[in-house]
């Protein structure tokens, strides 16, 4: 009876060791003050109105990145405590980690960064932007995306779980590779919760991904041919492409690991014919092009804030447009080059090394072109342009080691050295933060009506520049020194502390950079008066978001925009076109989804079936199941789901908010 | 032991893939240095403070711009690639070294968390610790009875996996003398940090002495030995066998291959078909 209602759970699940009993109470304490607060404000109602069950994708967005961000001090968290212990633990000093602690938080580190950080900004930046960017008043299935919130929330939540029940997460890496990640030699609970973190927000990625991309597809404005759409929605597109095809690779992979070590089965075992390489290929041909997930809608954006910051139009628009397509077809064919040192022969290395330097070749062209767009500008040097100046030279860098690590004789010395370590790196924070970062300064007055300042912007960028370059140049040394990744201990005669001590100098100074930011948006609140965006473009931007107020009404545009050039919005200040006024009579009555908890219902039972297959807990499993699809069929039979916005109301709400015009 | 180990190679392997590394980073250079040049000129030049300098709102196109940033990146590419192919074929892993001395074959078995090394033509066995001799080609064998590992002498060269269930090779050579520090680099448990060995290149003479010295002992490395090192441990001492059962290698390999056999190896463990 016992097992049936509690599975494997028993008192040793519950929080003995420091770090659980400190994250649990961190998690609990957050909680109880977010609760209160709540309380205090009388702002629950509020919140499940408003915010929770909301489907503007508008508020869908600002939720992704509020989480996103909270995540991102989880995660560097992490890396805080990764560098205190190699700088600690060196010769006679163990450090203050043991080795299986460590290994703990490093695989925590790379997910919660690559899936909870990167992704969630992302998707983020991509609610709130590509229906007002495409001139649409919502994305193709308002639910859909709700619910694909709600699941990335329940995996990062799930991520988190282990600190309160269990007290272990997966030691095996960010992949988990097999026979590690295999039940005879990760026997605990850390690699299942690993697994269904992954499957419950991986199925919210999906998700978003078809939801994007029939959004992209399907709603643009009428005259917005393909090649009239902004960048960042082109890069979003392909980035969705991405996902709906590297995303279900991850399911199944993770499925049937989770296959093996709850049926015993034998997919990736070393024994009973598995084959531990099956998974190694799997995950990556997923693993690379998720990397390429993260990094192609950040090439949208520094495209943006290089044409608005330069006052030009891009140069070799349909260059640019042919190097991401580029990027993300060849981003497909590449997977391999992270095991070439698993016996691959010669022709195989050389070909997939070869794929991969391809790749320098459409990202070279975008980097050429932005350069070629400033040529003969009028560059002012906002924040936004100050990051992509920060991408553009960190990047290149990056690049070069990639290029470099494509060569199998290259790889062969470099291979999970800490020089492949600062690539990668290199890449997800010179690529895709900065870009993020850029993108949010860029579109923080659409959001939410006010500048951030711009003072504390250049203070946190100059840190995160200056952090940087002292937290990674040291690792890209350390890898020619033969120091490999994940070492939880080293000798003292390999020379290595000092380095890492330098890199440890460079996390404080990044760390300044990250707190500056929330002091940032702290200062940009309460002197939100004097920065006020009451033109709705305050960039003086070239694409259509900027043609609505900031922040927009729910509707996006009263009346959808006709787009006849690139530079949409430009090109209407260049004609004196206005929007609002063009037919201040000709408002119509406007449909707009219903709010819905589905999403929060749905979600909430996903968590119950994913904690239900850690725990082996045979009803939560059922229940989970069983309830997340009812949720469907009973929302499939709800025929009311979109109300509808009567146009004198429209008329009343654009009358407060005219937006601006050339 | 080398401070920059990477960049300090003690064979042709290795020296070859560090003229490779040199190579591609000065070859990249000549794009990247001018391109810098080009940024930041640009970011200075236009500034909007600078009215001085032209504006063209509407330039977006130019053929002979638009041909050199497609063309300078494909011929650097190209040329990388062509050296990509020619050096992935030179520098294969399984690739025997030509050379006029007879190469020395060396068994590698990666376990939690120690290599165990088998000269099947000496008939000796050690535990992480090798011996060769300089200028003598090695042929390693590798595989593991653990999770996947990755075997890497730094200034030999290339790194290999050693997997369960597969026997991967790895072809080096030392052309100095001298103490060379070895290591696993792919995680596989707690005692990963551990996991690392001396590789000593001697002259010939020095190499035969320690052979003789090895074999002089009594221990033997059979079924109840090698059950007993399989046995996890960390940062293992160095050991050495004066002879070693048949086949032991293979049987390894081939254990995986049976379906009565189990992956949770430690003392109990039993290894079927393993015929000594």
């Amino acid at each position: 009876m016992t097992h049936f209602l509690l599975g494997n759970l028993t008192w040793d699940a519950l929080p003995h060791e420091w770090f659980t009993i400190g994250g649990t109470v961190a998690l609990i304490l957050g909680g109880l003050f977010v609760a209160g607060l709540l309380t205090y404000l009388k702002r629950w109602r509020w919140l499940w109105n408003e915010w929770l069950t909301s489907t503007d994708p508008k508020k869908i967005g600002v939720m992704y990145i509020v989480v996103a961000g909270a995540m991102l001090f989880r995660g560097a968290l992490d890396a805080g405590m990764i560098w205190l212990q190699q700088s600690l633990s060196v010769g006679a000093s163990q450090g203050y980690l043991n080795a299986d602690h460590l290994q703990q938080i490093f695989t925590a580190h790379g997910t919660i960064m690559i899936i909870f950080v990167t992704m969630g900004f992302l998707f983020g930046l991509m609610n709130f932007i590509i229906p007002l960017q495409i001139g649409a008043r919502d994305v193709a299935f308002p639910l859909l995306n709700t619910l694909s919130f709600w699941l990335y929330v329940a995996g990062a939540i799930f991520i988190n779980l282990f600190f309160v029940v269990g007290g272990q997460f997966a030691a095996a890496g960010w992949l988990a590779m097999p026979p590690l990640s295999e039940l005879a030699y990760s026997p605990g609970v850390g690699i299942d919760y690993w697994i269904w973190a992954l499957q419950i927000s991986g199925l919210g990625s999906l998700l978003s991904g078809i939801n994007f991309l029939v959004t992209i597809i399907k709603m643009r404005a009428p005259g917005m041919t393909l090649m009239k759409m902004p960048l960042f929605a082109w890069t979003s597109l392909c980035s969705m492409v991405l996902v709906i095809s590297a995303f279900p690779i991850l399911t199944m992979t993770t499925l049937l690991l989770f296959c093996d070590r709850f049926f015993g089965m034998h997919f990736f075992t070393s024994s009973f014919g598995g084959n531990p390489m099956m998974y190694v290929n799997l995950i990556w041909s997923w693993g690379h092009p998720e990397v390429y997930i993260l990094m192609i809608p950040a090439f949208g954006i520094y495209s943006e804030i290089v044409t608005t910051f330069s006052k030009k139009r891009l140069f070799g628009h349909s260059s640019v447009v042919a190097g991401t397509i580029g990027v993300t077809l060849l981003s497909m064919l590449v997977w391999l080059h992270h095991f070439f040192t698993m016996g691959a022969g010669a022709d195989v290395n050389a070909f997939f090394g070869i794929m991969t330097m391809f790749i320098a070749i459409p990202t070279s062209v975008l980097i050429f072109n932005w350069i070629a767009t400033m040529y003969q500008g009028r560059i002012t040097f906002a924040t936004p342009m100050m990051w992509f100046m920060g991408f553009v030279s960190t990047f290149t860098l990056g690049g070069m080691a990639g290029v470099l690590l494509g060569l199998p004789g290259a790889d062969f010395l470099l291979h999970n050295t800490l020089f492949l370590v600062a690539h990668f790196h290199t890449m997800v924070i010179g690529g895709a933060l900065f870009g993020i970062f850029a993108g949010i300064t860029y579109w923080f007055p659409k959001v939410l009506g006010f500048r951030l300042n711009e003072r504390i912007g250049r203070y946190a960028f100059w840190c995160w520049i200056v952090g940087f370059f002292t937290s990674f140049v040291p690792l890209y040394i350390l890898g020619f020194m033969g120091a490999t990744r994940r070492m939880d201990h080293y000798d003292a005669s390999m020379g290595f502390q000092p380095l890492f001590i330098i890199a440890g100098i460079g996390f404080i100074i990044l760390s300044c950079g990250a707190l500056l930011q929330v002091w940032q948006i702290i200062v940009s609140i309460k002197q939100r008066r004097q920065n006020l965006d009451t033109t709705g473009d305050p960039w003086d931007g070239r694409t259509l978001e900027w043609a609505t107020s900031s922040p927009p009404p729910i509707y996006n545009f009263a009346i959808i925009p006709e787009v006849q050039d690139r530079d949409a919005w430009w090109d209407m200040k260049e004609k004196k076109v206005n929007v609002a006024k063009k037919a201040p009579l000709h408002y119509e009555d406007i449909e707009m989804p219903k709010n819905t908890a589905m999403g929060i219902y749905i979600s909430g039972f996903a968590f119950l079936a994913g904690f239900g297959f850690v725990w082996h807990i045979i009803w939560a499993i059922a229940l989970g199941l069983v309830g997340a699809i009812a949720c469907v069929i009973v929302r499939s039979f709800d025929e009311h789901t979109e109300y509808v916005i009567p146009a004198a109301e429209v008329a009343r709400i654009e009358a407060e908010k005219i937006p601006y015009y050339g | 032991m080398n401070l920059f180990a990477v960049l300090s190679p003690a064979g042709t392997i290795a020296l070859q893939e560090r003229h490779l590394i040199i190579m591609a980073v000065l070859l990249m250079l000549i794009v990247a240095i001018p391109m810098f040049i080009i940024l930041f000129t640009f970011a200075r030049k236009y500034r909007a403070g600078n009215t001085k300098t032209k504006h063209s709102p509407k330039l977006e196109r130019n053929r002979l711009t638009t041909f050199a940033i497609w063309a300078i990146p494909i011929t650097l590419i190209g040329v990388l690639s062509v050296i990509n192919w020619t050096s992935t074929h030179a520098l294969d892993p399984s690739k025997p070294i030509v050379s006029n001395v007879a190469p020395i074959p060396i068994q590698v078995i990666a376990l939690r968390w120690k290599f165990l090394f088998i000269y099947p033509e000496q008939n000796i066995a050690t535990v992480n610790f090798i011996e060769f001799p300089v200028g003598a080609p090695l042929h390693f064998e590798l595989t593991a009875d653990a999770p996947m590992s990755s075997f890497w002498i730094p200034q030999l060269g290339s790194q290999i996996y050693a997997m369960p269930a597969m026997s991967t090779q790895l072809n080096l050579i030392a052309n100095e003398t001298g103490d060379f520090r070895g290591l696993d680099t792919e995680i596989n448990g707690i005692g990963f940090s551990g996991m690392k060995f001396i590789a000593r290149s001697v002259s010939q003479n020095d190499f035969d002495q320690w052979v003789q010295s090895i074999q002089q002992s009594s221990t033997t490395l059979d079924l109840g030995a090698y059950n007993e090192l399989a046995v996890p441990s960390e940062n293992n001492p160095v050991a050495s066998y004066a002879s070693v059962g048949q086949g032991i290698y293979n049987n390894v390999i081939m254990k995986y291959m049976e379906p009565s056999s189990t992956e949770t190896t430690g003392s109990s463990q039993t290894m079927p078909g393993m015929q000594m």
